[in-house]
């Protein structure tokens, strides 16, 4: 199996899926000759022509419109937008019609279509390049928003998105494009939204994360672990909505402790969600408050403090053994 | 280097009918006797239904509407000059267009009754938008519809997009332009300028002196035409569409018109407008002057047009029965179309509102005996 980044993973998905339907259309600022900001689409152009891989004007909520139009006629359209802190000009397109035509029409016309947002911190890039605002598109009833955490994971969650018959946000860790590489099997992968992953099996508590905060959560992990020898459930939610509340409810079940693990704000956020859940489906089983390792609720900061601000991994580490030590 | 003129531009306007209803023969579109009628049936109908409704609305039978009553030239004209295999997107204000698209009225009140079934697309040819109230936001989706068929080499199609004056201060209008234009799309955007964004008069709402010229800024042909004058909006879509079948790209049509009622009936125009200017724009009245028309050539007789004014009743009243006979909506059915697939944590929801609703009944059973 080839060693990819989350780019190249990304890309070798847009390639097979564009290679084997030409109702997908890939669109968006600077998509084309460029290859994205990011280099995501590089060499869609050169494969699919100018028709398939589109470079609009420069406007979010025009591409977004255009997109929904061309999913009411049939195209299956995957849009990117260069940034998450770029994408608020959607919200509406959003929530007056993509999230809206099946149950407008009863499902006469339906709007399935991908919208592609590199997310989050770490980079150092300039104001409203980092943030994690998973959850402001997910309180839109009718939308699905998916956060992969690696390459692998990426690939196979981007084809479940592409493939599902509504619109989904599929928001990319940009901190994680190029910095790691895993095996990406040649042949196809899916992973169906409302699906989570169990990334590593224990007894003594259940870490939920999905993103750019996986992977670090799971150093957390193994260096905890090598301290004291616990075992931890670690469960990669990767569809934040729907959500896999069945495997969180059968973790928490088991372990009793739970830590939440996320980039974004602290107030209602995914980890809010996720507390409300578990207390509904697990309350009699848990052994202590459920924690959450989360940034704060403040401005995302510039980048010159913005390590100060992004959950680290010694944060994460501390608040998995205060959980642990937590009498019953 | 000289001070020069670098691009200099000019706006046309037609005007086939004036408001005595005399035609200019030179510009009077090809329309057989048929279509002439069929024109009138959609206008007239469009106007009786508006009068129904409003009665039905402060009846507490149907829920706010937008009236269409004075709008009915600049609404039907371009839908008439469409072929089925057109797509067609509204804003609001759109009944005649909708009814003469093969739309049912006992849709149009299902959707202003309140429920979502309204906005079934119920014609043969399955190519209407539903209602989009989000002032100017269907714009983008008739570039993305336009984008669709121009990808798939679908020749002689195109899409009529409607909207108001109110829109054209929306982000949505001007970027829906500026990407029809830049990959010529098949569109035709009809903006019904009826000067009057709810209290907001025109020139709060612009400073340009016409609508149309805001196609030059985005490099497409404009043009603006006598709103209620339906021959006129006939052609001028015709020629649209023309342009649009034959790869040249989208043209904006400003049709000057005029809303005679209220913008909605939850308010009252008497307070933001003279009942003067109302009185004027009322002697430009698109059916008045069109049956003068239709007189004049002998198309439209007197027992012809008795004939309709049954009919039309006749449509209206069986249209209003059905409506009010339907009640089996099925209570769950938002949790049967939020995703395409079934969802454990959207159906345990629906499970909990089920049972609520079946609580609540029995309450109420017991409450009253």
């Amino acid at each position: 199996m080839p060693k990819l980044t989350m780019v190249e993973a990304i890309n070798l998905a847009l390639h097979q899926e564009m290679a084997k339907d030409d109702r997908l259309i890939v669109l968006g600022e600077d998509v084309g000759i460029d290859g994205g900001v990011f280099r995501v689409t590089d060499n869609l152009l050169a494969k699919f022509g100018a028709d398939r891989v589109v470079d609009t004007p420069l406007a979010e909520a025009g591409i977004i419109g255009m997109a929904v139009g061309m999913a009411l006629v049939g195209l299956r359209p995957i849009a990117e937008m260069q940034f998450c802190g770029f994408s608020y000009y959607i919200i509406p397109q959003l929530e007056e019609h993509a999230s809206r035509f099946r149950s407008r029409t009863h499902g006469q016309r339906t709007c399935p279509l991908v919208i592609r947002i590199p997310y989050g911190g770490g980079v150092r890039a300039l104001e409203h390049h980092s943030e994690s605002r998973e959850a402001m598109f997910a309180l839109i009833p009718g939308v699905k928003v998916a956060i992969p955490s690696g390459p692998r994971t990426a690939r196979a969650l981007l084809l479940g998105a592409i493939r599902d018959p509504d619109p989904v946000i599929f928001m990319e860790p940009k901190v994680s494009y190029r910095a790691f590489r895993e095996e990406v099997p040649e042949n196809e992968e899916l992973i169906e939204l409302g699906t989570a992953q169990l990334v590593s099996e224990g007894s003594d508590l259940t870490i939920i994360s999905w993103g750019s905060m996986l992977p670090r959560s799971r150093k957390a992990v193994e260096a905890v672990q090598k301290r004291r020898g616990c075992s931890v459930d670690l469960i990669d939610l990767l569809s934040i909505k729907p959500m896999d509340t069945e495997m969180i409810t059968r973790s928490i079940k088991k372990t009793g402790r739970c830590l939440i693990v996320q980039e974004s704000q602290l107030s209602f956020s995914v980890g809010s969600e996720l507390i409300a859940r578990i207390h509904d489906h697990a309350f009699y089983f848990l052994e202590a408050p459920i924690r959450r390792i989360s940034g704060y609720d403040v401005v995302t900061p510039y980048f010159g403090r913005e390590q100060l601000y992004i959950p680290s991994q010694s944060r994460i580490e501390r608040g998995l053994e205060e959980l642990l030590d937590q009498p019953l | 280097m000289p001070l020069r003129d670098l691009v200099t531009f000019s706006i046309q306007e037609l005007s086939v009918l004036d408001q005595t209803g005399t035609v200019d023969p030179t510009l009077e579109p090809q329309i057989g006797r048929k279509g002439l009628l069929k024109l009138y049936r959609a206008m007239c109908l469009a106007r009786q239904a508006d009068d129904r409704r409003l009665k039905l609305q402060r009846q507490g039978r149907i829920g706010t509407f937008p009236p269409t009553t004075g709008q009915e030239a600049a609404v039907c004209g371009p839908v008439f000059a469409m072929s089925p295999e057109d797509w067609y997107a509204i804003a609001f204000r759109d009944l005649g267009g909708q009814l003469l698209r093969g739309q049912s009225l006992v849709q149009d009140l299902l959707y202003y009754g309140g429920y979502e079934e309204g906005n079934v697309d119920v014609s043969s040819y399955l190519r209407n938008l539903p209602t989009a109230i989000p002032i100017a936001s269907q714009c983008l989706h008739a570039v993305g519809i336009g984008y669709a068929i121009k990808y798939r080499k679908i020749h002689h199609k195109a899409v009529v997009c409607c909207f108001g004056d109110g829109a054209t201060s929306e982000g949505a209008f001007h970027e829906a332009l500026n990407f029809a234009g830049v990959w010529q799309l098949p569109i035709v955007f009809v903006c019904q300028n009826n000067q009057w964004a709810i209290s907001t008069p025109l020139a709060k709402q612009t400073r340009s002196e016409t609508i149309a010229q805001k196609a030059i800024a985005y490099g497409i042909h404009g043009i603006r035409a006598d709103g209620n004058d339906v021959l006129a909006m006939v052609q001028v879509t015709r020629n649209a569409l023309d342009r649009a079948y034959a790869g040249q790209g989208p043209t904006l049509v400003e049709a000057l018109t005029y809303r005679l009622r209220m913008h909605s009936t939850a308010d009252d125009p008497t307070k933001y407008r003279s009942e003067d200017e109302v009185h004027e724009w009322e002697k430009r009245d698109p059916i008045a002057r069109y049956r003068t028309y239709l007189q004049n050539k002998g198309v439209l007789t007197d027992e012809i047009e008795q004939r309709l004014v049954d009919d039309i009743q006749l449509e209206i009243d069986s249209a209003v029965k059905q409506f009010e006979s339907i009640r089996d909506f099925k209570a769950d059915a938002p949790f049967d179309h939020i995703y395409g697939q079934r969802y454990p944590e959207i159906e345990a929801q629906r499970e909990e509102f089920l049972k609520n609703l079946a609580m609540e009944k029995a309450d109420a059973k017991v409450d009253h005996g």
